[in-house]
């Protein structure tokens, strides 16, 4: 019980230290300032997380979301169609690692470590100088102010509730984990691992997309490197949400918390606590060690 | 009557754009992506010591220096987010990219902060830019060249990072003074990175493919290591432009005292950080006349005043200055065309 309530607790308990250091800082506009950031780590996190339940791990999802980015403030912008074509082909290729980790018995992280190169270096050939511009139909849609509950909010209940239902909810979301759970009993009874294989890391890659589309409408303009911090955040929000690494053993809505609780501790609170200069790096590291700590320590006295 | 009096007084006081108390109870704050090389310690060595004195002659209240964790856009961004909750009225800002953070200083724009880009500038036009002027800092080189080779003859040119605005200005601008002087000529150009051991490594593996050199332009940061390179391959040693680092001048100094070797050194002043305090104060002062792209000098060294500065840097730095309120008055003053 405490498990599955531990990070909405983590969560809570980085509020309230912000509330406390900042007040200001509770309010719609103080919420939308912060929190509007943590939408592409939330749908990069839900990317991640579709892999892990796979019993695979990501490690290119960070140069992913850069390459979308640079797509997204280029071509989506001046040939749209070409655009949404290289989009849902990246989701393709996304779908055929898939395959090939499968089918070759390959480790993942050895092919998605390669992959981040793969992804990085298009990203440069797309965009070789920051610029770019989002479209604007992407700059209104995050910029979009919805009355009483700030936007970024919203999006992520949304974001958890479609991907909670999806996963947890459907007969074919318990094959996918199941995939992750115990394969040798979801193949005896005639399931095609090779299928969940490949949905799972193509849903990754839809997620991955969502996520550079997500952070080009708030940053409004590319850079081939802006997604490379999203790989480890990714795997930190998983696991800090109720993930673990084996046994298809995942939590979408734990994995948003654990998205937002992130992006809160390392950036807001860092800011607020007037740490000296000197000793800022450290203590967001310090902070990220805490937070995940905590986590292990409630779910270990749970067994 | 006396109304009007102190009105004009206060005309003719905002008018002259000297420092008022009345910015003593402003905040700013300094958004830095990176901390971990000597240019951008002293960056920040400059900084601090410049608005510790600011704070404490009350000429604002607080100037705090925020560095984020890694060099990433996203990670700026939020910092930036961040200090605009915390209610500053300035942000001084060294970005991790010229454009994609364009985002957070609109919003900060938006809620009346004022935002001073340097170094790492950003585009957003409501954003203020402090530009060294890198253009004519190659054009220098190759004037400062001509004067130490009068007959001219063939140069080799090592470029800085590959991609950076920083390092098409310099470039650009040696073009242009070759272009302006016929009698030099660039015979090959590596990438040095801005790095000693780098600069070394290419200009060592391009020497033996090329002609006489008579001259190295270069971008700082690579003058030594051009120098070794030169020296292990049993070259005659060519004018090298240096760039300022306790290295390159200590080297400089070695050749003089042995053969009255001569040359120039220019670079940019991590002190330029101050700078941009400076100007985000002139701003919240109500200064409105001040243009959105300010640009300022660079630093330069000449064989008569590089030995008095020498022994100001330390081991491994690079020479700085630490500009004051007159200058960043002067700096306005001079880009108010």
């Amino acid at each position: 019980m405490l498990r599955s309530l531990l990070p909405a607790l983590s969560l809570v308990l980085v509020l309230l230290a912000i509330a406390w250091l900042n007040p200001r800082a509770i309010s719609y506009f103080g919420f939308s300032l912060m929190l509007n950031l943590a939408i592409p780590i939330a749908l990069a996190t839900i990317a991640q997380m579709f892999v892990i339940a796979g019993n695979e791990l990501d490690l290119s999802i960070g140069t992913f979301v850069g390459f979308v980015g640079c797509v997204t403030a280029t071509w989506l912008k001046d040939a749209p169609l070409i655009g949404v074509l290289i989009l849902l082909g990246s989701i393709g290729v996304y779908a055929l690692l898939g395959a090939l980790i499968h089918l070759r018995n390959l480790p993942s992280i050895v092919v998605t470590l390669g992959m981040s190169f793969v992804w990085q270096g298009l990203a440069i050939l797309v965009l070789p100088k920051p610029g770019g511009k989002a479209p604007d139909w992407l700059l209104s849609l995050m910029a979009f102010k919805p009355p009483l509950v700030p936007f970024p909010i919203i999006a992520a209940l949304l974001i958890a509730a479609v991907v909670h239902f999806g996963l947890m909810r459907t007969s074919y979301g318990v094959i996918l984990r199941g995939s992750g759970g115990n394969a040798a009993a979801l193949e005896r009874a005639g399931w095609s691992l090779l299928r969940t294989k490949i949905v799972l890391f193509a849903l990754a890659g839809l997620f991955g997309v969502l996520s550079g589309m997500a952070l080009i409408g708030i940053t409004t303009s590319a850079d081939a490197n802006i997604g490379n911090g999203y790989t480890l955040l990714s795997i930190a929000g998983v696991i800090l949400g109720g993930g673990e690494f084996v046994g298809g053993r995942v939590s979408p809505i734990g994995a948003v918390l654990g998205a937002l609780t992130l992006a809160l501790a390392a950036s807001p609170l860092l800011t607020f606590m007037h740490i000296p200069p000197d000793w800022q790096v450290a203590a967001n590291g310090a902070i990220l060690i805490i937070v995940l700590a905590a986590r292990v320590l409630i779910s270990r006295r749970e067994r | 009557m006396k109304k009007m009096l102190v009105l004009g007084a206060l005309a003719a006081m905002l008018a002259s754009g000297t420092a008022l108390a009345d910015t003593s109870g402003k905040k700013i704050a300094f958004s830095n992506n990176y901390a971990g090389n000597s240019w951008r310690q002293a960056m920040l060595d400059s900084y601090s010591i410049v608005t510790k004195k600011a704070v404490e002659d009350k000429v604002v209240a607080a100037a705090d220096i925020f560095t984020t964790a890694d060099k990433e856009v996203p990670t700026q961004a939020a910092q930036v987010q961040n200090l605009i909750l915390q209610g500053y009225d300035a942000i001084v800002i060294n970005a991790a990219s010229p454009d994609a953070l364009n985002g957070a200083i609109k919003q900060a724009c938006d809620v009346g902060i004022v935002v001073v880009s340097f170094d790492g500038i950003v585009t957003e036009p409501c954003a203020y830019r402090v530009v060294v002027d890198f253009k004519d800092m190659g054009r220098q080189e190759i004037e400062q060249m001509a004067k130490f080779q009068p007959k001219g003859g063939n140069l080799l040119e090592i470029r800085g990072l590959a991609g950076t605005s920083i390092d098409d200005a310099i470039h650009a601008g040696i073009l242009e003074g070759v272009a302006a002087r016929p009698e030099f000529k660039i015979v090959g150009s590596v990438t040095g990175d801005w790095d000693q051991t780098t600069a070394q490594k290419a200009v060592a593996t391009i020497l033996p493919s090329l002609p006489d050199i008579v001259g190295v332009v270069d971008q700082g940061g690579d003058g030594y290591g051009a120098a070794q390179a030169f020296a292990a391959a049993g070259k005659p040693r060519p004018t090298i432009i240096m760039g300022n680092r306790q290295d390159e001048l200590q080297w400089w100094k070695e050749q003089k005292d042995k053969d009255g070797y001569q040359t120039w050194s220019a670079s940019i002043a991590p002190g330029v950080s101050s700078l941009a305090f400076w100007v985000a104060q002139q701003v919240l002062d109500g200064r409105t006349d001040i243009p959105h792209d300010l640009l300022v000098p660079y630093l330069a060294f000449t064989q008569d005043d590089f030995e008095a500065e020498l022994p100001k840097i330390v081991k491994g730095g690079v020479a700085s200055h630490e500009y004051t309120q007159e200058d960043a008055i002067a700096a306005i003053k001079a880009n108010i065309k």
